[in-house]
């Protein structure tokens, strides 16, 4: 076997885990039952999100999905900052 | 598809990184599905966001290094982002969750500190 069909199907197979890890994140957003289960699948979400794209630059080879996660990131986690702030007094900015 | 050029061993040794952290991130999925209570479930993401991002992108930062000849640290960035991140988010939430919980006289809402 050669180092690129081991980085392929080995990368392929974490990918396929990130993206189920997803799909069961995205299962307890729309499930609830209550609103702070939302916003933990939603956080859940985007992480794994983030880990798939980084993952998705590792088979690639390029740097340019460095950035793409760098951002998801961060935006998540305004996000999720903001949504819990809204459940704790029913405002964003006070 | 690059890594045409990496010895094999190096090539196991990335994918091996990759596959056990998506293990643990599922890991924390499936704890998010199966646990009962929301403050048995605020746990599991944890998984994911600690262990499963570091490993991930050791993983990532040693195939970058090994391609470019050169250590290549850039997603170390990543990873400090998220350990600062991760515990002001999952903290606020979970005291948001108390704080409704007690207003609304749920029984097993956790105690006023």
């Amino acid at each position: 076997m050669s180092a690129t069909t081991v980085l392929d199907w080995g990368l392929g197979l974490a990918q396929g885990m990130l993206v189920l890890a997803m799909a069961l994140a995205a299962w307890r957003m729309l499930r609830g039952p209550r609103a702070q289960d939302r916003i933990l699948g939603l956080d859940t979400l985007y992480l794994n999100g983030m880990l798939a794209i980084v993952v998705h630059g590792m088979r690639t080879g390029s740097g340019l999905y460095f950035e793409a996660a760098l951002i998801l990131g961060m935006i998540g986690f305004t996000a999720t900052v903001a949504l819990a702030k809204f459940l704790m007094q029913g405002e964003v900015i006070q | 598809m690059s890594g045409a050029e990496l010895p094999l061993w190096a090539a196991w040794l990335v994918v091996a990184l990759a596959v056990v952290g998506a293990a643990f991130a599922l890991t924390g999925a499936l704890g998010l599905i199966r646990l009962r209570t929301f403050y048995e479930r605020v746990h599991a993401p944890t998984l994911g966001a600690t262990l499963g991002m570091a490993l991930i992108l050791i993983s990532s930062m040693l195939l970058l290094s090994l391609i470019e000849g050169r250590l290549v640290l850039r997603d170390a960035l990543i990873g400090v982002f998220l350990t600062v991140s991760t515990p002001v988010t999952l903290l606020l939430l979970a005291r948001a969750a108390a704080h409704r919980d007690r207003h609304e006289g749920t029984p097993g809402a956790p105690p006023e500190v």
